[in-house]
């Protein structure tokens, strides 16, 4: 930022599109701090809905994202350490040590680990139960998330939720909900306490967002529109994330969905539809999104991704798709391998110091897993805890010669 | 076996007669209830045969066709035979077409096709209204929640709509073809959203039928039974059952009586009731009981709502005693409805208070369910204290 301050002021009197042309293309040289411009096909990665009754200027994402090579490390470590996570959670839960419902992220990385990057900690997220991804980058620990997985006291909801019941109140992240659809009118509700806080309580000019996600069989919940409606009404800055992954379950979104336009589901909410295997696509639109949001109200955003695995571990995942098909996506669309490729030939990292990360996460992810293992079970007194916030409850137990108290 | 003097009782003729039942009334060595000698071991892999007993008057397994299936199996036989008996019978939820996350609808869409046999989106208030709307023209749609715990966002279309239809038209209309089914309870490592027992919410509401099964038998004569019954009905199917062992299946359409309870085991010292896959916990307590000397009489409950008050208020009359066990929480559970009823009904013949043993007042835990579960042990412990008293 200071470099393109110092930028502007040596331009002297320019107009404001020529200054901001020139900025721009000074961003794609190489800067002193090494920053790298990655330019978007935007009409390839973007799509748009603009309600017929829209008034004045959708704008769009600005097309390009600037990172230097310590953003492109930490980017690449984190999608890369959300893939290994979920690669030891597959193997844990066939082991046995997870037990419950578990929903893997592989191949969505790019949609978390963008989002986190274009937004603030300040800025809410509230997801579904495919909630690891999000739990890692808004910076859960390693551990934490595995301790959760497996159900022990070092887990980050206390070993008592699991794999579906992830949260951070530090970082805003809401978690982590078990029921198809139903977070999506919860996220309405954090952007209206947000709206709340900068108008009434704090009084100052609005500063953040939420960011609602939710899958393409979630997108058919009636709850869903109605949390559209109310966020329009009072004009929320609530982005719903539609993760379209292809498939609700077992269904294709062919089967589901009357319209798979995910995007253009808010009918007089403007939406975009992103190329989510596209980090860069994700970082630009999730800036954009923001910024819209705050500035005029609610946005539909599709991502556009896919599940390499089963929609749960109950699910093989091949019994509705091909292996052929899966196959093809990640050959070919692998958001991880793409951003790969796209930093290592623009010269900003080597293949070697991504390889040594990825080392780096398998050890990271091995020891959680470790120290999980070691770490023991949630108390039993835990059991009539965080029922009620009344200081002592009382529940009966499974005889009325039988009670826990917390 | 104890020895229970029960001088002047007669099921029947207690009404209109103070007849109090006393501590005196019962006399028994209280050696004889020393669970020391009980190889609590055998219970963990235990055989279950109590739970796969079968009224004869209500069906035929030895002189038909049969063949062994598991409870799975004998559910999607009960939606096969239905649909092949009537063109208006329609199977529909999420992921069902491909035989459903449990299998239970596997092939139907094969052999009766895509338009009677399809995938819904991801909506339960969507699918249950669907359904309504269906069975007010006269149609017999067979509506799956893939979990129980998804059913609370179809609670309003369960209760407003589809229990409330003909009584708002006077009969005009109904929705007497619907049926929905739900997998339900504990599975052993289900955690808060796929372990629900809700069976007492919905027991809250007139003009639904509430119905649980316990074995492959049970689940095809009552589902059956519930498509074919003219109200809506809920048909509880607890996961935990659906691959457990195999048993002998009429190969035919058989139809189980509603709103029936089932002794399962005659016995004479206590009543015990349960039902879903509670049954096979108290089998396994009841055996226990048996070991120190105590009789139970076993019922299965099957129907909910409206649930058989007569085969309860007998039994309980007959032993005094009475011991209830479910999985849902201990508050407001169905249980609290069997209890309030019985002491109204049997109070100068009870020897001891009723007694639940029920899940506890926690959400549904995932690490501590085997705390949360009542489980056999305690079922045994508070038979043990319900003829102790």
């Amino acid at each position: 930022m200071l470099k393109s301050v110092n930028t502007l002021r040596s331009l002297g009197a320019r107009t404001f599109g020529q200054q901001i042309a020139l900025q721009r293309s000074y961003a794609k040289k190489s800067t002193g701090d090494g920053a790298h411009t990655f330019a978007i096909d935007s009409k390839k990665a973007y799509a748009f809905h603009v309600p017929h009754n829209y008034q004045g200027e959708l704008g769009q994402p600005s097309g390009e994202v600037a990172l230097n090579k310590q953003e492109c490390l930490d980017l690449y470590r984190m999608m890369s350490l959300i893939r290994r996570f979920e690669l030891v959670s597959d193997q844990q839960y066939k082991q046995r040590n997870i037990r419950g419902f578990c929903h893997l992220y592989s191949g969505q990385e790019a949609i978390c680990v963008g989002m986190e990057k274009a937004i603030t900690r300040q800025d809410a997220i509230i997801t579904a139960y495919r909630d690891h991804g999000y739990q890692l980058c808004r910076g859960g620990s390693t551990e934490s998330t595995m301790g959760e997985l497996i159900g022990r006291a070092n887990g980050c909801s206390k070993g008592k939720g699991g794999s579906m019941h992830m949260y951070l109140a530090e970082s805003n992240f809401y978690g982590g909900n078990g029921i198809v659809g139903a977070q999506v009118p919860v996220g309405a509700g954090l952007a209206f306490a947000l709206q709340y806080y900068a108008k009434v309580v704090n009084k100052t000019d609005l500063k953040n967002v939420s960011f609602s996600c939710y899958g393409d069989g979630a997108a058919n919940q009636g709850q869903v529109f109605e949390a559209f409606n109310m966020a329009k009404l009072w004009n929320l800055p609530s982005i719903f994330v539609c993760e379209n992954n292809k498939y609700g379950m077992g269904t294709s979104v062919q089967r589901s969905s009357g319209s798979t336009e995910y995007y253009k589901r808010g009918d007089y909410i403007p939406g975009i539809r992103v190329d989510a295997m596209d980090i860069f696509a994700v970082i630009d639109a999730c800036r954009w999104a923001k910024e819209h949001a705050i500035k005029n109200g609610p946005l539909v955003m599709e991502m556009e991704t896919y599940r390499y695995y089963g929609h749960s571990m109950s699910d093989p995942g091949v019994t509705y798709r091909s292996k052929d098909e899966i196959q093809e996506v990640r050959k070919h669309r692998d958001p991880i391998i793409r951003f790969k490729d796209r930093i290592v030939s623009a010269g900003l990292v080597t293949e070697d110091e991504l390889k040594a990360l990825d080392q780096d996460v398998k050890k990271e992810v091995d020891e959680a897993v470790e120290k999980t293992l070691a770490s023991p079970l949630p108390d039993d007194s835990e059991i009539a805890k965080d029922i009620l916030a009344d200081e002592k409850y009382t529940c009966k137990g499974r005889t009325i010669y039988e009670s826990y108290t917390n | 076996m104890l020895n229970l003097v029960r001088p002047g009782r007669n099921v029947l003729s207690h009404l209109g007669r103070r007849l109090y039942s006393s501590q005196s009334a019962v006399s028994f060595d209280r050696t004889e209830l020393d669970s020391d000698k009980i190889d609590f071991k055998k219970y963990l892999n235990f055989n279950h045969e109590i739970v796969y007993n079968y009224t004869k008057e209500e069906i035929d397994v030895e002189n038909v066709p049969t063949h062994k299936t598991n409870m799975c199996g004998a559910i999607n036989e009960a939606m096969r035979h239905a649909m092949e008996k009537d063109e208006k019978a329609v199977v529909f939820g999420e992921d069902v077409a491909f035989g459903g996350v449990f299998r239970c609808t596997i092939d139907l869409m094969e052999k009766f096709g895509k338009d009677r046999c399809f995938n819904t989106p991801l909506c339960e208030q969507g699918i249950a209204g669907f359904a309504i709307g269906m069975a007010a023209m006269g149609y017999k749609p067979i509506a799956e929640f893939q979990f129980a715990d998804y059913i609370y966002p179809a609670f309003d279309q369960i209760v407003n709509e589809a229990a409330k239809y003909r009584y708002r038209s006077g009969n005009l209309f109904n929705v007497g073809g619907l049926t929905m089914r739900a997998p339900c309870s504990a599975v052993g490592h289900g955690g808060h959203y796929h372990s629900q027992s809700p069976e007492a919410f919905f027991a809250h509401v007139p003009g639904i039928k509430v119905v649980v099964a316990r074995n492959p038998v049970q689940a095809k004569g009552l589902l059956l039974s519930c498509i074919e019954d003219d109200n809506p009905v809920l048909f509880l199917e607890p996961k935990k059952l659906y691959r457990l062992s195999a048993s002998t299946v009429p190969d035919d359409a058989y139809y189980l009586p509603l709103s029936k309870a089932e002794i399962i085991k005659k016995g004479t010292h206590v009543t015990v009731i349960g039902w879903a896959s509670q049954m096979y916990v108290l089998e396994e307590a009841v055996k226990m009981a048996e070991e120190v000397g105590i009789d139970c009489e076993l019922i299965d409950l099957r129907t909910i709502l409206p649930w058989d008050v007569e085969t309860v208020i007998n039994s309980v009359s007959k032993t005094g005693r009475c011991v209830i066990a479910h999985e849902a929480p201990h508050t407001n559970g169905f249980g609290a409805e069997l209890a309030a009823t019985i002491q109204e009904k049997c109070f100068l013949n009870l020897e001891a208070p009723v007694i639940r043993v029920c899940g506890l007042d926690t959400p549904f835990p995932l690490v501590h369910e085997k705390y949360y579960v009542p489980d056999n042990l305690k079922c045994f412990e508070m038979i043990k204290k319900v003829v102790n008293y």
